[in-house]
């Protein structure tokens, strides 16, 4: 008698999750963003090996224009400093603060998200609210005031960019819970005795996933797009060097020497661009639909 | 004889809505024995699914449960604080749902999924809670568990899956298993294999199980007790063999009439008339007696009260006077 092979072939089965990289990689203008942010973290990384001077230090004459000495190939700035060592070391603090912003602005989004969304009634009314408050106010501005009133470091410009940042996450979070919420997921789960937080935790967020980390990966290109325009504005950590300080101190010798404040500008284009072609290809990649295929 | 394991006493459900109260269960009493399978049927909105939600305190909102008691092992449900009824959730009462793919975590392996079951009631070690889950996996006979165990719920067949759920609900060995329809999202084949697993845990465990369906067929060879359920009142109810030989109530018979007989050929199916009433808009007596061929003046007047019948009891003033006759009860039985 023949034994119908009732379930799948024995071959070691694939995981949705595990061809997530394969599967970015495969979108060209995913693999552009991911390919130009490992450029940028490398970077960051090796910039204490490439320049080990400090960036803000005088090392030759002002003025040097790209090309001109093979020591400096992207020249100096006005002040005789090296406009290569200033990306490099640059891109450490816009990373910085663009992951350690946005991971404020997770806990802060995710859980005001989750809590409102879950629980709804007067507290949701509650949070809302405040949600809405924080909406109403630019965030630009509001970090701009922030940083003016504390002291401009790197840690108050983090949690000032934070801050700010959260209402479209907590939106976006809530949304998705309220989906499942009602669903049956959530209810075969009450049924069999779970708590609210093993709810929320285990069966609500592991869901919502997709859409936060798509998010997340446009806030941290937005968080360093703000900090580059508060050190732009002079309200800069000023003791570490920033693209945004750097294109804020090249404006000045913007007609003579318009290449002190354009190589920062680049820098900053290219890390944003790098990041949103990410989240749009995360996007498409962790479309559940995406991965069926 | 012992107390039932669960013995629901004039459960009320209303819910309070801006078109006014709508009163979804009325007056409804019923028990469960050990090891016994209750099924509940009737049509679309006659509030058997709610009856099966209150039994867990899940009715949401704006729904309302009053009555005199939901006792679960003498515990009466209705009067326990949600934090005592989440214990007993799961662990003395579990429910499976109509539709498996909905139900699972699709993020968590289905070992994962039953672990936790596991976990979020009794203090075990994470080893022991896998184990548990696995020898669970094995016992509602899914094939190569142990590979099973670790995958994710979509790449599962339906019924698999509802294998999978119904593992999650009998974790705990619960004394209590409220099935809602089961079976309706899974094709007819699987259907009687997840029936026969159903019976056969009871069997093995002494569980209890309420069966909510609006299958007659599933009934019959599934069911020891029938309830019948019409615009959210019991109006009959009979063992299941009894109730299929000698239907009391013309509802009850109108049901059983309608079902497709096998070697029916193209015959138009027998249907009951008209729809269920809005439960905005019941009638004064018996709901069932506008669409009722044998209705005379007085079933407009009153409710008509449960009396017992056989042995089982009915709702209907006239159940008394249109017994199927002898010869033709002969006849069916033939």
């Amino acid at each position: 008698m023949t034994v119908f092979e009732i379930s799948a072939p024995a071959a070691p089965a694939p995981r949705a999750r595990d061809g997530l990289l394969l599967r970015l990689l495969r979108q060209p203008s995913a693999a552009v963003g991911l390919t130009l942010l490992v450029l940028i973290i490398a970077m960051a990384a090796s910039a204490n090996l490439v320049f080990p001077d400090d960036p803000l230090d005088m090392v030759t004459q002002p003025f040097l224009w790209p090309g001109e000495d093979a020591a400096y190939p992207l020249g100096t700035d006005m002040l005789g400093r090296d406009i290569a060592s200033g990306i490099f070391h640059g891109a450490r603090v816009s990373l910085l603060i663009g992951a350690v912003a946005t991971l404020v602005s997770l806990v802060i989004g995710v859980g005001t998200g989750a809590l409102s969304g879950y629980y709804g009634g007067r507290l949701d009314a509650v949070l809302m609210r405040v949600t809405e408050l924080f909406q109403t106010i630019p965030p630009f501005l509001f970090a701009l005031a922030i940083v003016a009133i504390l002291q401009p470091s790197i840690p108050t410009i983090t949690v000032a960019i934070g801050i700010t940042a959260w209402p479209s996450l907590a939106r976006l979070v809530r949304a998705e819970v309220l989906k499942l919420r009602h669903g049956e997921l959530v209810q075969a789960s009450i049924a069999l005795g779970a708590s609210d937080l093993r709810i929320i935790v285990l069966h609500i967020l592991p869901n919502t996933l997709a859409p936060v980390i798509v998010s997340a990966s446009i806030l941290v290109a937005s968080a360093i797009l703000t900090e580059s325009s508060l050190a732009f504005l002079g309200l800069g950590d000023p003791n570490v060097v920033s693209w945004g300080g750097m294109v804020g101190a090249g404006r000045e010798v913007l007609r003579t020497d318009w290449y002190v404040a354009t190589i920062p500008g680049l820098a900053i284009v290219t890390a944003v661009l790098a990041l949103n072609l990410l989240g749009d290809g995360l996007n498409d990649a962790l479309n559940p639909k995406e991965a069926a295929r | 004889m012992s107390d039932p394991v669960l013995a629901v006493e004039r459960l009320n459900i209303s819910f309070h809505t801006r078109r006014g109260v709508l009163r979804a269960v009325r007056d409804l009493s019923f028990h469960v024995e050990r090891g016994e399978t209750l099924a509940i049927v009737g049509e679309s909105g006659c509030g058997k699914s709610i009856t099966a939600l209150s039994l867990l305190g899940l009715v949401p909102e704006p729904g309302r449960v009053e009555g005199d008691a939901v006792r679960l092992e003498g515990r009466n449900l209705l009067a326990l604080p949600e934090a005592k009824l989440r214990r007993l959730r799961g662990a003395r009462i579990a429910m499976i749902f109509q539709e498996p793919m909905t139900a699972l975590n699709p993020v968590l392996t289905v070992g994962e999924q039953i672990m936790e079951a596991i976990l979020e009631h009794e203090k075990v070690s994470r080893a022991a809670a896998r184990d548990r889950a696995l020898a669970l996996l094995e016992r509602v006979r899914i094939p190569d568990a142990k590979r099973r165990f670790s995958d994710y719920p979509h790449r599962l067949s339906g019924g698999m899956r509802q294998r999978v759920v119904i593992a999650m609900a009998l974790a705990l060995s619960p004394a209590v298993l409220v099935a809602d329809e089961p079976t309706t999202a899974l094709d007819v084949t699987i259907q009687a294999q997840i029936l026969e697993l159903i019976d056969e845990l009871k069997r093995e465990n002494g569980t209890a199980v309420v069966l909510i369906t609006h299958d007659l067929g599933v009934v019959a060879e599934h069911s020891d007790r029938v309830l019948v359920m019409y615009a959210g009142r019991k109006v009959e109810a009979r063992a299941t063999a009894d109730l299929f030989a000698r239907p009391l109530h013309p509802y009850t018979r109108g049901l059983i009439a309608a079902r497709p007989q096998p070697g029916g050929g193209r015959a138009r199916l027998a249907e009951i008339p008209g729809t269920v009433p809005s439960l905005f808009a019941m009638p004064a007596g018996c709901a069932f007696a506008p669409r009722c061929a044998v209705a005379e003046p007085a079933c407009g007047v009153a409710v008509p009260p449960l009396m017992p019948a056989e042995d089982g009891a009915v709702a209907c003033i006239r159940a008394g006077e249109i017994h199927v006759p002898e010869p033709a009860r002969e006849a069916l039985r033939a």
